[in-house]
């Protein structure tokens, strides 16, 4: 135990907005695992692996000097099509069925492609500089990676446009009808299969512009999907489903918890202690949810 | 009907040649030492797994044109069966297994990994077959007692215990304060104990000890408890990925340290990646081209440089060149061994003690090698921004000087 992040205010500062930037980043790939689960109800194991091949196409434009930044644009576009390609091969065949299916189906696609993207683009870590430099804070006692700032930045402003675009396009009602009652929906007109793929194209979309973010701010190699899959299901577990605001909430909040673990715990406790917090979660909620039952009792 | 017999005859001919071609293969066919090596051509480990494979062929290619071994009076040459074990130790295991009972080899080539050496030792320890690795350098691997196990490279505690010894030296011989962080791998945590070993002989106080998780891209915490406690050293081990996040937090978070000492720069090619921003950084490796080391076969250093980068065009990295040592130590023993029985080739590996371009090569009792040690590059660029690695330490192999301590970022 070291309880140094308390002594130092700037270290609880830094360990504050660390996990902010990281969350929002984390749960803009939760929200598309969200969205998708709350649709077609597939818990998507590839999502992982879906945000690392969006990160490798901005990596190659910035192999063949392109700012990587400008992957933000290029790669959404580009998973938006694999990931109507993936429901119309894969996914549809199994939106009807059980979960289980769905998960086998899914981390079938995750295995594949990873080793797809091991074979196409090698077993090296790679990553895409942006050259955005660094910002002090607090006569340099804060210190924030601009690119972390930008990846932020550029996940609220997707995450926004997605909600107006929910609420407001003829697709995003579609959606949302098909989310409350697929059948209804059907009767009442509503393509659901189309809605599918869309929904499936917009949750690969938006792991692409993740990938994007992530090849930026951090690393990429073909196996290091699943990290990203556990934790946003994680968030979408503890925000609930259908909760898109929560997603967002919860997102940073486990980033912030997870950075005080570290300093707390250590760095070898990071990821447990949210694992542990998620068994907590669903523990308390199981409790609160036989509560209610006692009571219709 | 007739295109489906054609099918089924023309497949079970294929499978026919093929099982011939199989059962023909054994430990010395005619003029031929056959070696078996499962080695990763597929999965995470195929980059350093081709590595791998390129500097077996390469030593096979130059000793079998530079007259092949001599046993008993005859001339042999050499040639391997190679397997894909998948990046997967499981798989290396059973390949393992089918290499000698199935294909009859007596004698084997290491894989890639410490993981994969670890799975693949005990099959060939139960069946006596020894087997010379380049790619292993788990300190686990040389503590069981394996009898016929010989690894040509330095273990892996001794990867950056040269880094805290230099850093001590430079402080006029009063203990340090260490900083590290290490992934949570046999490796690397074999890494880490030959540091506090080191710590512990030098009288150093080791003031961070972080252990990365393998999912981990982010070592920011890390990096805030440096800026903080101000160590003399910061030591970073969990292989490319570890390398290339150090390197780019450390850059963007401005973390002022005297020394930062790191494991696999080579293979993460910091220097390519990461340009100015990885200068300074000192790495440990197992060899350099620039090291004076003399052999027969590939004369030194900088000749298999140029010959590896004609045979394969790229420059060769460590894993490649001890690879190759590999097949030179084979060599050496059949020869004095003068006989193919599996006993006297594993006593005669056992008293090897011979220079190659790679090193100086002699096992200890554990099957280590212990005359050879590990240099530290620093990776140093020009005012153009071009960067190269450059051997520091030890002393008496270095091409640069150590530039210590590292300037501040506000400096640069």
């Amino acid at each position: 135990m070291d309880f140094m992040v308390f002594q130092y205010p700037m270290i609880s500062v830094q360990a504050c907005l660390d996990g902010i930037l990281l969350g929002i980043l984390f749960a803009l790939i939760a929200y598309g695992m969200a969205l998708q689960w709350g649709v077609m109800n597939i818990i998507n194991i590839a999502q992982g692996d879906l945000v690392i091949l969006g990160g490798y196409i901005a990596y190659f434009m910035y192999l063949y000097g392109i700012h990587p930044a400008w992957g933000v644009i290029v790669s959404p576009i580009i998973m938006y099509f694999v990931g109507v390609g993936l429901y119309k091969l894969v996914i549809n065949k199994v939106v009807d069925r059980d979960l289980f299916i769905s998960i086998l189906a899914t981390f079938g696609i995750s295995i594949l492609f990873m080793q797809l993207m091991n074979f196409a683009f090698g077993a090296d870590v790679v990553l895409a500089n942006s050259g955005y430099g660094t910002t002090f804070l607090f006569d340099g006692n804060v210190v924030l990676p601009n690119s972390k700032i930008f990846s932020a930045f550029v996940s609220i402003v997707f995450a926004i446009c997605l909600v107006i675009y929910m609420k407001k396009s003829k697709l995003g009602r579609a959606i949302r009808a098909t989310a409350q009652n697929a059948r209804a929906a059907k009767i009442l007109g509503v393509d659901t299969e189309k809605v599918y793929a869309a929904t499936f194209g917009i949750n690969a979309a938006l792991c692409g512009v993740a990938g994007a973010l992530i090849s930026i701010t951090f690393t990429i190699h073909p196996y290091m999907g699943l990290p990203y899959t556990i934790r946003s299901f994680m968030i979408v577990i503890v925000a609930g489903l259908g909760n898109l605001p929560g997603v967002a909430i919860s997102g940073m909040g486990l980033g912030v918890f997870e950075e005080f673990a570290d300093y707390i715990l250590g760095t070898e406790f990071r990821i447990g202690s949210v694992f542990l917090l998620l068994v907590l979660i669903l523990v308390y909620r199981r409790f609160k949810l036989s509560k209610k039952r006692e009571y219709l009792k | 009907m007739k295109i489906k017999n054609i099918i089924i005859t023309f497949v079970s001919a294929i499978a026919l040649l093929l099982s011939t071609t199989v059962v023909s293969f054994a430990k010395v066919v005619g003029d031929k030492i056959v070696l078996g090596a499962a080695v990763s051509l597929t999965g995470k480990y195929s980059s350093n797994g081709v590595h791998t494979q390129n500097g077996y062929n390469m030593a096979v290619e130059r000793i079998n044109s530079m007259g092949g071994i001599k046993v008993g009076g005859k001339t042999y040459k050499f040639e391997i069966i190679y397997y894909d074990d998948e990046s997967n130790p499981k798989r290396a295991a059973q390949l393992a297994e089918r290499l000698i009972s199935q294909d009859g080899v007596e004698f084997m080539l290491g894989p890639y990994s410490s993981g994969l050496t670890k799975a693949m030792a005990p099959v060939t320890e139960k069946y006596g077959v020894p087997m010379v690795e380049a790619n292993g350098a788990s300190r686990s691997l040389f503590t069981k007692g394996y009898k016929y196990l010989f690894a040509v490279l330095a273990p892996a505690n001794l990867y950056l215990d040269v880094a805290i010894r230099t850093a001590v030296e430079l402080n006029g011989g009063k203990g340090v304060k260490i900083a590290q962080a290490f992934e949570q791998d046999a490796f690397s945590q074999d890494v880490r104990l030959g540091i506090l070993d080191a710590a512990k002989d030098t009288g150093s106080e080791i003031i961070i000890d972080d252990k990365l998780p393998k999912e981990l891209n982010d070592m920011a915490a890390t990096l805030v408890k440096v800026k903080q406690m101000k160590p003399d050293v910061l030591v970073v081990s969990g292989h490319t990925k570890g390398a290339l996040t150090a390197i780019r937090q450390i850059s963007e978070m401005k973390v002022d340290v005297p020394m930062l000492a790191m494991t696999h720069c080579d293979a993460a090619k910091l220097s390519k990646q990461h340009g100015k921003n990885s200068q300074y950084a000192l790495c440990a490796s197992q060899w350099h081209k620039t090291l004076t080391y003399k052999d027969k076969w590939f004369k030194d250093g900088m000749t298999y440089d140029a010959d590896f980068n004609k045979m394969f065009g790229y420059a060769p990295p460590y894993q490649a060149a001890e690879s190759s040592a590999a097949l030179l130590v084979f060599k050496d023993a059949f020869e004095r061994a003068n006989s193919f029985d599996q006993k006297k080739v594993r006593d005669a590996l056992a008293a090897t003690d011979m220079q190659t371009f790679y090193g100086n090569i002699k096992f200890a009792p554990g099957g280590q090698n212990v005359s050879k040690p590990m240099v530290l590059f620093q990776v140093m660029c020009d005012s153009a921004g071009k960067c190269e690695n450059k051997v520091v330490a030890p002393l008496k192999w270095a091409s640069a000087e150590l530039i210590h301590p590292i300037p501040k970022w506000s400096e640069r």
